[in-house]
């Protein structure tokens, strides 16, 4: 069988060209269309990846760890031009965004994706981190993009804290070669993921561990744990709709993702310092302060990113704990949830520009005024939060039963956490969707095949989960200690 | 490394650390510039003794690029950009400056206790590298921390990376690291100097300059 | 015997070059200024007058106001004695190191504040606060300071300390550089140089030094004015002896030794006024709520310095 390597170089090759060619479209009409094809044609060579064998060379590899998640990246990008496509035209409409910021806005798209790839599918970790570096400082640019007070405030926050955690990062980058120097000599060998692995038992343990903590302060950042969560919430409720569903959706799995990649290289050790309690500390914080502060949120975004800060809290708690299950239920979660936190995004897209606002005291009975966008809210609500046959249930009960069978104190903490957070999110969404609908407005004609197509997704792999997908995932969480 | 080599290299590692604590206490903004191009000038010479000792020519090209952007465009920039937006020129500390300065201690004191962790005598002169390098990076966060004014978080900002650099530089044989971080600082630097002189101006004009000063919690 | 005669020999030399620092350097700056300025023994003839003049106690002068300039003359002239000036390892300098130094200078610091409040006017309460205040920041640095040359020497005795500094084995050492800084710094500050305090003024309000003396007269005011040029002779030497170690003849040099020792002493003590002459002339006076920064700076310095060591020390 041939190797994925060609594959592989069409999806990082296909956006990069893609973002050129959209830099110089001035139609933004044309430009959407084109964002649309190029993703579709990434797909498409992406799922290919699912055929084709891993492979390492000392830049680029795929394997069981990023096969899944590059599909999901190219699946998600997918759907996310779909409705941006038809985002868009309202936005210009109202004024909100420009022709202008539209080709910056889509070439910016296509460029994001370029990156996200490029971390996903990277072998070497200074190719990951400038990557992750490349796809922050490109939604820093998109949060800013309607360019009002509160957008580029939100834009600079993002953009101090997120440039602070990487940086960090960095310094934790060349920890870990300092690490492997002794073994792995000087030169591009010592940055090289798959040959670190091999030789991971023989270095420095404490070095690695110092290095692990600012590898999890400066990637942990990007993924939105509490204390550095800071830029989050502002980041989502300010920019356009389809830049939080990528940041929730994918960007924070990216990041998340780099951690665990060092999570690997640190368990292949053994003589370091198991990073479980502080990835469980983390974990656990992030999701009892999040599912507290969904209580009194009053913008609709805001919400859904206090709860995306508190499923990746469930996440990184569950790969704390640790154990096959576990891992297999983080991993899997990781998938769940970006999903349908896309989705959810989706919809509220399309009611903040129905309703004209974002803030949930405007939006009242959805159901009765937009049916569509109503119930799929429900739906998208109902399944983050965890309820059955959805796909978040399946992870979030493997989460609850693992920590139980370890620390039955944790386990209680974990559901009391969930279900704080179920119960904010059934309020603020019962309020939407049901009530009085006040002054009727015309239909939204938004496109819900994105929404569908995702949570139609969740519904299936919370029913009956791929075979394939679980096992590449069980074979990952058996790697990861 | 010989002895005096090695002296050298501290020097000037031990002169970034001073100079950062100075970059703590500074009460006045074109005063802080003014520091910083100093941090940014020992910067450039630490990076340059390092091309020399560990014999990596295109360091030299680091170090002049480093010299270029940091130690004379950025400061000239953000100069310019404080003249036009009219900003207050002095700076407050969220807290005294004894207590900064005795944090600023303790931040050093942690790095050095932590990075002497190490027994691996073979990496011995690495690791007192990245003790400086660490202090540094502490100081330009703790510096991020206690100030209220956005000027001088960016400079506290660029500080940290001053620091990253000088771990890059210390670190043997990363290829492209040093050439990284300091690309990444500039790109950084350069995205600080576009907002603060285009995007301010063209949309809240010369007076507003609120904006930056303060950050507003998410209250909503 | 030998040792005794050129331990009592340092001590005459200390007290017949005090005022000679002084003169050359209150000549010096005149001449910066463009002035002709005093002979440069005028500081001798000063001291000459002051001792034949009447001692004018005042009436709310207790005894002690009489046994102070004494005591401080004593405890400075003790301190100037065991600071290697032409040669280390002189036979007083093993009683006392360089702690008991710093706190025999204490002790006359101490007897000069109460000496400034004695007599109960409102010039030398304002004197003797500031005194206080700026000693209450000086000798945490100094100590930090004397720490960070004794672990470097392994000792804090100024001989052992001096003969350290002249080997190789201590190397461009960034603590070294940070130590002779806040050295500098805490000497200017103790005796009362520009930026802290103005050895010249007589306007009260910035008055330190000058506003705690004010009340005395004769040889009450002679003594306690070669008193302070002593003092700034002893930092002037241990900055020399320490920083500048070369010439120093060692313990068991021969008088040859000796002498070029005391030469290249004379030679370091002009060197040291010109530079002070020049700075004190470039730059201005602090106000008075400022010089706690200064200091502050310093005790950063020396403790900076000290926790650098940390890191430079396993290599060495």
């Amino acid at each position: 069988m041939t190797s994925a390597l060609p594959a592989v170089e069409a999806v990082l090759a296909i956006p990069f060209g893609a973002a050129a060619a959209l830099a110089l479209l001035a139609d933004y009409r044309l430009s959407s269309r084109l964002n649309v094809a190029a993703a579709f044609a990434t797909l498409v060579v992406a799922v290919t990846l699912f055929v084709l064998p891993g492979f390492a060379t000392p830049y680029l590899l795929i394997d069981d760890l990023n096969v899944v998640f590059v599909v999901l990246n190219a699946f998600v990008a997918f759907t996310t031009s779909v409705f941006s496509a038809s985002y868009i035209g309202h936005e210009v409409a109202s004024g909100r965004l420009t022709p202008r910021n539209l080709r910056f806005y889509h070439a910016m798209c296509q460029f994001l994706a370029f990156a996200m790839n490029l971390a996903l599918t990277a072998n070497n970790i200074g190719l990951m981190w400038a990557a992750l570096e490349i796809a922050t400082l490109t939604t820093v640019a998109m949060v800013g993009l309607y360019q009002t007070r509160a957008a580029i405030e939100a834009a600079w926050k993002y953009f101090i804290l997120g440039s602070v955690g990487i940086a960090l990062a960095l310094f934790g980058t060349i920890l870990v070669f300092m690490a492997a120097r002794p073994v792995m000599g000087e030169g591009a060998d010592g940055m090289v993921w798959t040959l670190l692995m091999a030789h991971a038992r023989a270095f420095d343990p404490t070095l690695l561990d110092l290095a692990f903590v600012f590898l999890m302060l400066g990637y942990g950042t990007k993924v939105g744990l509490v204390p550095l969560h800071a830029w989050l919430p502002d980041a989502h409720a300010e920019g356009p709709t389809p830049i939080s569903a990528v940041l929730s959706g994918l960007l924070l799995n990216v990041a998340l993702y780099i951690v665990l990649r060092f999570k690997l290289l640190i368990d292949a050790n053994g003589r370091a310092i198991a990073p479980g309690p502080l990835l469980a500390t983390l974990g656990l914080l992030s999701l009892l302060f999040a599912a507290f502060m969904l209580y009194r949120r009053r913008d609709v975004k805001r919400l859904f990113a206090f709860s995306s800060i508190e499923h990746m809290g469930i996440i990184v708690f569950a790969f704390g704990i640790g154990g096959p299950l576990a891992n297999f239920a983080g991993l899997f979660h990781m998938a769940m949830h970006s999903l349908t936190k896309s989705a959810i995004f989706f919809t509220v897209g399309h009611i903040a520009q129905v309703k004209g606002s974002q803030r949930i005291a405007d939006i009242r009975g959805l159901t009765v005024s937009q049916p569509w966008l109503g119930w799929a809210l429900l739906a998208g609500v109902f399944a983050i939060a965890g309820l059955p046959p959805m796909g978040v249930f399946t992870s979030e009960f493997l989460v609850v039963s693992s920590t139980f069978a370890r620390s039955p104190a944790l386990a209680l903490i974990l559901v009391f956490g969930i279900l704080v957070a179920f119960g904010a999110l059934l309020m603020h969404v019962q309020a939407m969707a049901f009530g009085d609908p006040g002054a009727p407005e015309p239909r939204s004609r938004a496109s819900t095949a994105p929404i569908l197509a995702h949570l139609s997704l969740v519904l299936l792999a919370g029913i009956y989960p791929p075979p394939p997908l679980v096992a590449w995932f069980e074979h990952v969480a058996a790697m990861l200690r | 490394m010989s002895g005096l080599a090695f002296d050298v290299s501290h020097l000037l590692a031990g002169g970034l650390v001073l100079i950062s604590f100075m970059l703590l206490y500074q009460t006045r903004l074109y005063a802080l510039l003014n520091v910083y191009a100093a941090q940014a000038v020992a910067l450039s010479l630490a990076v340059a003794w390092q091309a020399y000792v560990q014999d990596k020519p295109h360091l030299y090209a680091t170090a002049a690029i480093a010299f270029l952007f940091k130690a004379a465009l950025i400061p000239y920039a953000l100069h310019r950009a404080i003249d036009r937006l009219g900003m207050r020129r002095d700076v407050e500390n969220v807290v005294g400056i004894g207590a900064t300065m005795l944090a600023g201690l303790a931040c050093v004191a942690l790095a050095i206790v932590v990075m002497l962790r190490f027994e691996n005598a073979a990496d011995a002169l690495a690791r007192e590298d990245l003790a400086f390098a660490l202090s540094v990076i502490l100081l330009g966060l703790l510096m991020m921390v206690v100030r209220r004014n956005a000027v001088s978080m960016v400079i506290g900002f660029m500080s940290l990376e001053n620091g990253l650099i000088l771990a890059a530089a210390g670190a043997k044989g990363m290829p492209l690291v040093v050439e990284f971080a300091v690309a990444f600082s500039v790109v950084v630097a350069l995205v600080v100097i576009w907002v603060f002189l285009f995007r301010l101006r063209d949309r809240f004009g010369a007076v507003d300059v609120g904006v930056l000063d303060e950050f507003q919690g998410s209250r909503r | 015997m030998r040792d005794l005669a050129f331990q009592l020999l340092q001590m005459t030399l200390v007290i017949a070059l005090a005022p000679g620092l002084t003169g050359l350097i209150r000549k010096l700056k005149a001449r910066l200024m463009r002035k002709r300025g005093a002979p440069l023994l005028q500081p001798y003839f000063d001291l000459a007058r002051l001792a034949r003049k009447e001692a004018i106690v005042a009436d709310s002068a207790t005894s002690y106001f009489r046994v102070a300039p004494y005591l401080i003359f004593a405890s400075t002239w003790v301190a100037a004695a065991l600071v290697p000036t032409f040669a280390t390892g002189l036979l007083f300098s093993w009683s006392a190191d360089l702690i008991a130094i710093v706190a025999i200078l204490g002790l006359g610091r101490f007897a000069l504040i109460l000496a400034g409040m004695d007599v109960g006017t409102s010039f030398g309460g304002l004197g003797a606060s500031r005194e206080a205040m700026f000693a209450t920041l000086a000798e945490p640095a100094m100590m930090t300071i004397v720490f960070c040359l004794a672990l470097l020497a392994g000792s804090t005795q100024l001989s052992t300390i001096a003969e350290f500094m002249t080997t190789h084995d201590v190397g461009l050492r960034v603590t070294l550089g940070m130590a002779l800084v806040a050295l500098v710094m805490v000497a200017i500050a103790e005796n009362g140089r520009i930026p802290i305090d103005n050895p010249a003024t007589h306007l009260e309000l910035t008055m330190v030094h000058e506003a705690m003396i004010l009340e005395y007269s004769g040889r009450h005011l002679a003594l306690l004015e070669l008193a302070a040029m002593l003092k700034l002779l002893l930092y002037v030497s241990i900055i020399g002896c320490v920083f500048a170690p070369w010439g120093l003849a060692t313990d068991n040099a021969g008088a040859g030794a000796r002498l070029i020792g005391a030469g290249v002493y004379v030679g370091k003590l002009v060197f040291a006024g010109a530079a002070l002459a020049t700075f004190e002339t470039s730059i201005a006076k602090m106000r008075v709520f400022r010089a706690p920064n200064f200091l502050g700076a310093a005790l950063m310095l020396g403790l900076l310095g000290a926790m650098l060591l940390f890191v430079s020390r396993t290599l060495k």
